[in-house]
């Protein structure tokens, strides 16, 4: 971590310090409205870097993650409702369920051959297999969905996600920050470079010596674990899951965005692409609704236009760009 | 009772074929252009919702409004792969697929704001129609559809077989860089290719809208259903299509008679996960 | 670390505050209870896949500020689609609460509308939920929520209590039945509330079979076959829209005729696509679900302010969800001309205490249980005539006789 610090260009180092203090004292001066978007970016930016890992280090094109994110967020529920304990042991259960998720898709993708779309499609399957099976599995409650109390007087319960806006805003920071610095680290590891020999070209990489499936295998399990992460954030913070909201294909693709508009494959890729995309929809909110535009539609019609122009003009993602822009040269790339 | 089973059965079939159709143009976009291809289930929509606006305005019966609008759909897929697809051939999956995501939202809304959110259904004078024959009950639109897929198909079938400009089309399918090479416009063929499968998908479009009403927010089941298809019929197969689409019609038919109903997608998603382990080129599909 | 609004007032209102009597804690209050107006926004689902229902509310709210001002309340209402998503609802109900809405009204959706709960809890503003049928939302414990809804176990007890007293009413004698139900968040709670109240609540008729269909399905075809198979003299649903119409398509073709089809509590068989995509075929299927009572004078002002602003809608089609729309902003109004200012909590204490007798609905007068809950919203047997929904009981608020069984298919015009 230290090094990662030593070899950051000076303009970047004050850039990321001088981020993290301007979120960390935000809540002092910003109000609620902004907080809740942040929380959101924050969790986006997280499960963003989860998919990235896989996607963009390793090269796996995984369209199924809400499968990952709902086991997750399902099962600490669960551990909370049914046996009382609470999501900061959950969370370990949560992780090792979703990890031996990702681990069966990708034992059967990797050892079957199956890469490129007609992996994202064998992950899209077992998303929305799991999804069915959800809407019918009655310990969850099926498709009338599972329900965590929340009550005014248990607030300030941290030690079982009860709180207020700011508890989830802290949480979703460290979350996103964590994970940024774990990506750093992992892509400057011995894995890191593998995963990368392997994604650009996977039969150079055997003729390395590389084990391709078991490098593979470490990204997708550990991409899963993490996205469950956001999983047990998203059932806390929301008190409600429903397999049609949590396991939806859209929540797959919605998960993705963020990593690819903002750079697949860097570091600050999803982050920036969170910090480009949610406040791009609510801003396309506050002006459609500020010229007096109220058509439902029109907003995520500029969504699509939004969308096309920028994986037009910049393939590779806004990050690459800025960073271009401002001297700020990723060295986790 | 064998009867009933036969009935599920035939029903299965007559409307995977027409979801084969629909397929059979994903299957040809994606095995010669080589595009992911995120929106297709949403351009047979607006297909759906240009033949019941030409059953509204002129009482067009879908079977015939079928011809102009898979015409419209081909001038609409040149066009389209021209302007703004072509830059993305032979770029990573995950760019086209933000592409037409993109395209896929503006799809979706435009119709939401255009049509409102309700289902557009198209009276037939013949809706309510049905053909029994012995034990048998089928109704006529699905009879009508399946037959009309199946005329669609054949004529496809032999342009790609019969015509030079097919012919062309397949080679760059088989060796992109030998068709290069002999001289052909690969970014022409690429063109006509993406208008053929658009083509195709306005064709199947018409005639969805005969046994399902049009709602803006069918789209996306759509295109997953068409890549269910098109990877367990074999890709670049176009006979492999169909036969996905009628695999895929029938299974969940039945799946839906013998188990839970709710439950009948699980299995084409469980034919998908076979399929992409035990046979990763498709039932019809040629190893390559 | 909880957030109040009144604590946390923003820049603008304090520096108003502030001048006018330099208390600043206090200020936002005094400023603000002068207020004539009530503002309230209206959190829908009108884009998404929940788009239908909410565009049908929302038509119901735009007409509602000057049917309320002939009734002596001032609301001041902000419009805004939250897309069939909890994270956009989420957002945006702390966004509209940030711009000075007293009061929030929605948001047909369970998810989003407890999305937005657990926003209203944290700064205190009311929330009043027009349509949302989830148990939880009156179960979780919040303070700052009333329903104006059943919950959809009361839906299903008043639905089997209608259907009951509507078969006994035409003296038929449908001896089985099949229950098909979508199995979405709201046809999953209605198995599962007909599931623990079927084997007591004495129907004359027994079910053979719970059958579940595919949210997702294009078409009905193998779900009719399949109660074809089982040959019920009754078919009772819990379906969404557009499904109804491929329900009674599929059973046309198929030529498979029940005694009747009927709705212990959804929507499907009610909608203008329903009539439009079916015709004659549409009418005599019966839904026991809260409706507008035709008899009330609040419900004839609505639908006399409806029928100009939307001519291409039927108020006795529109009239589920603009009435419960309206209902719930008039709750929020009444409440606001009891308690006389803005503060949340005041507010909302005013709105718990709500005893409305003059309103849309059918049923008594509207009053919260300390959950929050107005049991008093039962059922009304509703059946297609003519194209046109028709209360055909309680006979009180009846316009027409029940008929069933239902004619045969051939021959209707």
């Amino acid at each position: 971590m230290i090094e990662l610090w030593r070899i950051a260009p000076p303009r970047g180092r004050i850039v990321i310090a001088l981020a993290l203090a301007v979120l960390l004292a935000l809540p002092l001066a910003a109000d609620r409205y902004v907080i809740s978007v942040l929380t959101l970016i924050f969790y986006f930016a997280y499960v963003g870097q989860a998919w990235n890992l896989m996607m963009g280090y390793a090269g796996q094109l995984s369209l199924g993650h809400a499968l990952y994110v709902g086991v997750g967020g399902y099962v600490a529920a669960l551990m909370w409702l049914k046996l009382g304990i609470g999501p900061w042991l959950g969370v370990f259960a949560a992780v090792a369920a979703a990890a031996a998720f990702g681990a069966a898709i990708g034992w059967l993708g990797f050892r079957f051959g199956i890469a490129g779309v007609y992996f994202a499609l064998l992950t899209i399957a077992f998303a929305e297999f799991t999804r069915i099976g959800f809407d019918h599995l009655e310990l969850t409650g099926g498709a009338a969905g599972l329900f965590l109390p929340f009550e005014e007087k248990r607030i300030g319960e941290w030690w079982n996600l009860r709180g207020g806006q700011l508890l989830f805003y802290y949480l979703g920071l460290a979350l996103a920050a964590g994970a940024a610095l774990l990506v750093a680290l992992m892509a400057r590891s011995r894995l890191g470079y593998q995963w990368r020999a392997v994604r650009e070209d996977e039969t150079a990489a055997r003729a390395l010596g590389i084990d391709a499936f078991a490098v593979k295998m470490a990204a997708v399990v550990i991409s899963s674990g993490m996205t469950a992460v956001g999983g047990v954030f998203y059932a806390f913070y929301y008190n409600n899951l429903f397999p049609s909201q949590v396991f939806e294909i859209s929540r797959s693709i919605e998960l993705i965005l963020a990593p690819i508009v903002g750079g697949l494959g860097t570091v600050f890729g999803p982050v920036i692409g969170a910090f480009v995309l949610t406040p791009l929809g609510e801003g396309l909110t506050a002006v459609t609704g500020r010229f007096g535009i109220n058509a439902p539609g029109v907003k995520a019609v500029f969504y699509g236009v939004v969308l096309i122009v920028i994986i037009s003009a910049m393939p590779s993602g806004v990050w690459p760009r800025l960073a271009a822009l401002f001297g700020l040269k990723d060295h986790a790339r | 009772m064998w009867s009933i089973y036969l009935n599920v059965a035939v029903q299965g079939v007559l409307t995977g074929l027409v979801y084969g159709l629909m397929a059979l143009g994903l299957s040809v976009i994606f095995g010669v252009v080589r595009v992911v291809n995120f929106a297709h289930g949403e351009f047979a929509v607006v297909a759906m919702y240009a033949a019941y606006a030409l059953f509204t305005a002129f009482r067009l019966d879908p079977l015939w409004a079928l011809l102009p609008l898979a015409a419209l759909f081909f001038l609409v897929g040149y066009g389209l792969q021209a302007a703004l697809i072509n830059p993305f051939v032979g770029r990573p999956e995950h760019e086209q697929f933000i592409l037409l995501v993109g395209v896929g939202i503006i799809i979706v809304n435009v119709l939401l704001i255009a049509f409102g959110p309700d289902s557009r259904p198209v009276n037939l004078s013949y809706g309510f129609d049905s053909y029994e024959i012995g034990p048998l009950i089928v109704d006529k639109p699905r009879v009508f559809a399946a037959a009309a897929a199946i005329a669609v198909a054949a004529a496809l079938f032999w342009f790609f077989r019969r015509t030079r400009t097919g012919a062309a089309i397949r080679a760059c399918a088989d060796n992109l860089v030998g068709a290069g090479v002999v001289g052909l416009n690969v970014k022409r063929l690429f063109a006509l290719t993406f208008g053929l499968g658009l083509a195709c998908v306005g064709a199947a479009g018409a005639l969805l809208v005969t046994i399902a009403d049009a709602a803006p927010s069918l789209g996306p089941a759509y295109t997953l259903l068409a890549f269910i298809i098109v990877i367990i019929g074999g890709l670049g197969s176009m006979a492999g299509a169909l036969v996905g689409g009628v695999l895929i019609g029938v299974s969940e038919a039945l799946a839906g008679f013998l188990f839970a109903p709710s439950m009948k997608s699980m299995f084409s998603f469980a034919l998908l996960i076979a399929v992409l382990v035990l046979r990763p080129q498709g039932l019809l599909g040629q190893r390559t | 670390m909880t957030h109040q609004r009144k604590a946390a007032p923003t820049r603008r209102r304090v520096l108003a505050g502030a001048a006018a009597a330099g208390a600043v804690a206090f200020a936002p209050a005094i400023v603000r209870a002068q207020a004539k107006s009530l503002k309230i926004a209206v959190l829908l689902t009108r884009s998404g896949y929940l788009a239908p229902a909410g565009q049908s509310c929302h038509r119901g709210a735009l007409i509602a500020p000057r049917v309320l001002a002939d009734y002596g309340h001032q609301v001041d209402l902000v419009h805004v689609d939250v897309e069939s998503n909890p994270d956009v609802a989420r957002n945006q109900a702390e966004r509209v609460i940030n711009d000075g809405v007293d009061v929030v009204v929605g948001a047909f959706d369970s998810a989003c509308t407890l999305a937005i709960a657990q926003v209203c809890e944290q700064r205190q503003a009311p929330l009043v939920v027009n349509i949302a049928a989830a148990p939880a939302l009156t179960e979780q414990g919040y303070r700052f929520l009333v329903r104006n809804f059943p919950t959809g176990s009361q839906i299903a007890v008043n639905g089997l209590a209608r259907i009951k007293a509507f078969i006994e009413a035409t003296k038929a004698n449908p001896k089985t039945a099949v229950f098909l139900h979508v199995n979405d968040t709201f046809g999953t709670a209605q198995r599962q509330a007909m599931d623990r109240l079927l084997p007591n609540a004495g129907m004359p008729f027994r079910v053979l079979e719970s059958i579940a269909y595919d949210p997702r399905a294009q078409d009905l075809s193998v779900e009719v076959t399949k109660i074809r198979a089982l040959k019920p003299d009754l078919v009772l649903v819990v379906t969404r829209a557009a499904d109804a119409i491929k329900l009674v398509r599929d059973m046309v073709r198929q030529r498979f005729e029940p005694m009747g089809i009927i709705s212990p509590g959804a929507p499907g068989l009610y909608d203008e696509e329903f009539y439009e995509a079916l015709g004659p075929l549409a009418d005599y299927h019966a839904y026991a679900v809260p409706w507008a009572n035709p008899k009330s004078s609040m419900a004839q002002a609505l639908e006399k302010a409806f029928k100009p602003a939307y001519p291409n809608y039927r108020f006795a089609v529109e009239c589920f969800n603009v009435g419960f729309t309206f209902e719930a902003l008039l709750v929020a109004a009444d409440g606001f001309k009891r308690a006389g200012t803005t503060n949340g909590a005041e507010l909302m204490k005013a709105i718990r205490a709500t005893n409305i007798k003059e309103h849309i609905m059918i049923g008594g007068p509207i009053t919260f249980d300390d959950k929050g809950q107005n049991n008093n919203v039962p059922s009304a047997m509703v059946q297609n005539r003519n194209r046109a929904p028709t209360v055909v009981l309680p006979a009180e608020d009846a316009t027409m006789a029940p008929v069933f069984p239902m004619p045969p298919w051939q021959g209707r015009t």
